[in-house]
Order: C-alpha cells, then structure tokens, then sequence
C-alpha cells in the first residue's frame, strides 16, 4: 500500500488546499493520471500520480489544507492484496517537526487536531467558514462564552492574503532562497535576429493565424538545442550536489497580470519542432492565466526562460529558481545601426542573457552555451 | 455587416484575451495593447478569434493596424466590403 501525499510544487510550497477529488475509491489509476485539484499560491494545480493500481481510500476531504508531505489518500500497487487497513495510519508522532509545517495547516487528514472539539461555532459559522477557507481555529469567538459567530467568520476571511498577495510571498521565498544560496554569475551577448525574423514573417505569411508562430518559440527552441552540448546548465543542485538531467525540461516564465508569474515547463522541448512547440507553449500560458496546470510541470522543469517580449526594455538580468542551476534571459527586440560586411545597416537586434551557478559551471561554459544559443539562431530553418 | 456589427465582434475577440476589459474606460482610437497588457500570445489569439468571427485573415504586417478598435473595425470593414465585392 502506498501513501499518495501532498507533494510540493515549488521551493516555496508549505501546503495546498484539497479542491477536489477526480478518482474515488475503486478506481484503477495510472501512473500520470490527475487523480486530485490542489489550490496552490500558483492557482489551482491538477495533482498527477507517479504509481499505478487502485485508488483505496481517500484521506483528505475537499476544502482542507494539507501540508507538503502528509498523506492525502492510500494507493494500492498492482499486484499487491486486499488488506484491511488500519483506523488511524500514521502515528502523530511520525509527523514532521512542527517548524515544518505553519501552524494554520490541518496537519492529518484523518485526524483532526485534537482542540478541535473544543472550539465553540455555530453551524452556520462552521459552513461559512469552510465556504471562505478560514480555519475555526485561527478565528476569535466574541459571541456568548467564546463562541465563533458569522461575523467573526467573515472578518477573519477579509484578513486572509489574497490569491495575488500569495503568489508575491510565494515568489518572494524562492527568490531570497535564491538569492541567498546560488553565487549567481551573470553574462549577456547581443545577437542580430534579423534573419530569424525575416525566415519566419515568411513562413508565417504564408500560414493562417491559428499555424503561425511567434518569435519566442525561436528561442525556446534554440536554448532546448544548445542544452543538448551543455549538460551543466540543465538540471538541479539537490543535497549539495548538482543532478544533471537527461531530459530538457524549459520552464517558461509567464507573467499572470499583476499577480506575479509561473514557469512551468514544456517536457522534452529539444524533441518538438516549431508549430509542436508553439502549440505547447499557448496551451501552457492559457493553462498558467486559467487554471488547470499539472503537478509536473511545475516541478519537472530542468531550467527556466525568460522572455521580456514587445512593449518592454532590452534587456533582463534574471534569478535563478532553485533547485534549478540556470536561467536564460532574453530582452525586447530593438532596431539598431549594425556593421554587416563592413557596411553599417538597420538590424532588429535581441539581448541574450544568463544566470548560471557558480557552484556547478563557470562564465567561460557560460559563455560558450549563450553564444551557441545566438549561432542557433542565426540558422532558424535548422531549429 | 454594419460598423455596429464588427464593433462588437472585435471587442468580443478582445474579451477573449482580456476578461478584465471595461469599455466604460477603453479607449476606442488608441492602441489597447498597453491599456490592456496585451503580449504577443494575446494579440495572436485575438487575431485567431477575429479570423474565426470574421472569416477575414489578417497577415502579420497588418497587426499594427489593428491593435485599437477604431482601426480594427476601419481594416475590418474595408476587408468585408472587397470580400463581398470579389
């Protein structure tokens, strides 16, 4: 029998809140189904499963929180027997240190913490509370003997931090653990993009819009391409050690109004021609602004893009997002006099820059793998 | 179809991107691309929106002339009424 958990989806992530279940019990799961929704300070998240067998018995119920790491349901494996399990799975005493978990989290599903009982709301404080995601026991009752009344309810639910104040903590402690633990480097090389544009203006002239694709995809496409030679800027720096990984996972960072930005990733991106890529990439950003991203892509990415786009500034000296070991930046494209065969003309121009991790690759690999990123595109019928 | 008519269908296709947009606020004869946020990805949906609404196909070296309402629904009508006409 296997514990499915809560898992964590970032640096950042302390808990989520069950929104709800997509598989009850009985059901024949398979390993990368979406078996639950997950509210996290990234949105919604559909939670996926890394084992196969049968959904047992659900532990977690919709609109509780539950901390990374706690068990939310039993799987049983293929090939394992019926057992009968037991009442209460996991001792109390088994749970991570309470530092681990903020005092507000509902540490069991199974278990409720043991002073429930003894908070005093009336039933339709207790709904309404459960309606706004305010826990009972954070709240202070000023009704007869203590008691928690709705409008203590509803004043405790307009203290709590908004969907957007969450993401900005959330990206606030993954970048001060950044910033605090990875000796950054930073490089930036200019590249002419002019012919990548000419090629794909014609490309894309001759293609309706729903099959044209937009210059991002370019870049994608050539830093995926150019990892393949530099496997040190792909993967994660896991117990003191760098983990490089064999696959090339691009996290791509998208920016959610004023909220703040995702970057989950676009899996085997090296592998996918253009329009496979382009169709990836509007997928995962109409995902990222509407809900509906997957457990995976936000911890499966291997290292991040970042493009700065139209209507911005030409360049962009970004942070890395740990445990990822590398970031790559890219500006505005900009009109600038160039010298090509020693005549000055007008080229559309981009910044290209890095953040690499001093601790696993050097400026000098750095610099090779941007400047081999700009050669990717100065060929973009070869990406 | 009127000026009315495609007025509406492009801030329909706007809305699409856009949810938050207000037409109580949006100026019609400047570009809504930073009054609204749009970035390269939202644009090209409005364009796929617009080129399913409309039936017409806008190539990228016209983008600019429809990046407001009013010049949307100019480039719009003018592209309507040769279809009609050929």
């Amino acid at each position: 029998m296997a514990e499915f958990r809560m898992p964590s989806l970032g640096a950042d992530m302390e808990a989520g809140t069950l929104v709800e279940w997509l598989k009850k019990p009985g059901d024949r799961i398979v390993r990368g189904d979406i078996i639950a929704v997950v509210e996290t300070q990234k949105g919604a998240i559909e939670i996926e499963v890394f084992q196969s067998g049968t959904l047992e018995t659900l532990l977690a119920t919709p609109g509780q929180k539950v901390a990374v790491g706690f068990p939310m349901a039993f799987i049983r494996g293929d090939g394992e027997r019926d057992v009968t399990l037991p009442a209460v799975p996991t001792p109390p005493q088994a749970w991570p240190t309470p530092q681990a978990a903020p005092p507000s989290v509902t540490p069991h599903a199974a278990v409720p913490p043991p002073h429930l009982g003894a908070i005093r709301a009336s039933p339709a404080a207790r709904k309404r509370a459960a309606e706004l995601g305010v826990e009972l026991q954070n709240v202070g009752g000023t009704g007869a003997g203590g008691a928690i009344t709705l409008a203590d309810i509803e004043k405790a639910a307009a203290a709590l931090p908004s969907p957007g104040e969450g993401m900005r903590q959330a990206i606030g402690a993954a970048m001060a653990r950044s910033k605090r633990e990875i000796p950054h480097y930073y490089l930036a090389h200019t590249a002419d993009l002019e012919p990548a544009l000419r090629w794909l203006e014609a490309e894309n002239a001759k293609r309706p819009p729903p099959e044209r694709v937009l210059y991002g995809v370019l870049l994608l496409k050539a830093v995926a391409r150019a990892l393949r030679d530099y496997p040190e800027f792909n993967g994660f720096w896991i117990n003191g050690r760098f983990q490089p990984s064999a696959s090339i996972h691009l996290g791509v960072a998208i920016s959610i109004g004023k909220s703040g930005l995702v970057a989950p990733a676009i899996h085997d991106a090296d592998g996918l021609a253009l329009p496979q890529l382009m169709a990836a990439l509007r997928d995962l950003v109409a995902r990222a602004r509407k809900g509906g991203l997957r457990s995976s892509e936000l911890t499966d990415p291997t290292i991040t893009v970042t493009s700065l786009g139209e209507r911005s500034v030409e360049s962009v000296f970004p942070v890395i997002y740990p445990p990822q070991v590398a970031i790559a930046g890219f500006g505005m494209v900009v009109e600038r006099p160039w010298v090509v065969e020693s005549a000055v003309v007008p080229r559309r121009v981009l910044s290209c820059s890095l953040a690499g991790d001093h601790r696993v690759s050097d400026g000098h690999r750095g610099a090779r793998f941007l400047a081999a990123v700009a050669r990717l595109l100065q060929e973009p019928q070869g990406l | 179809m009127t000026d009315q008519e495609i007025t509406k269908a492009v801030l329909s296709a706007l809305a699409g991107v856009a949810p938050e947009l207000d037409e109580a606020t949006l100026e019609f004869d400047n570009s809504f691309r930073d009054q609204l946020d749009i970035d390269s990805m939202d644009f090209l949906n409005y364009v796929i929106a617009l080129h399913e609404a409309l039936g017409i196909d806008i190539p990228e070296s016209d983008y600019a002339s429809v990046g407001s309402i009013d010049g949307a629904v100019a480039y719009l009508s003018t592209k309507l009424k040769a279809t009609a006409k050929s």
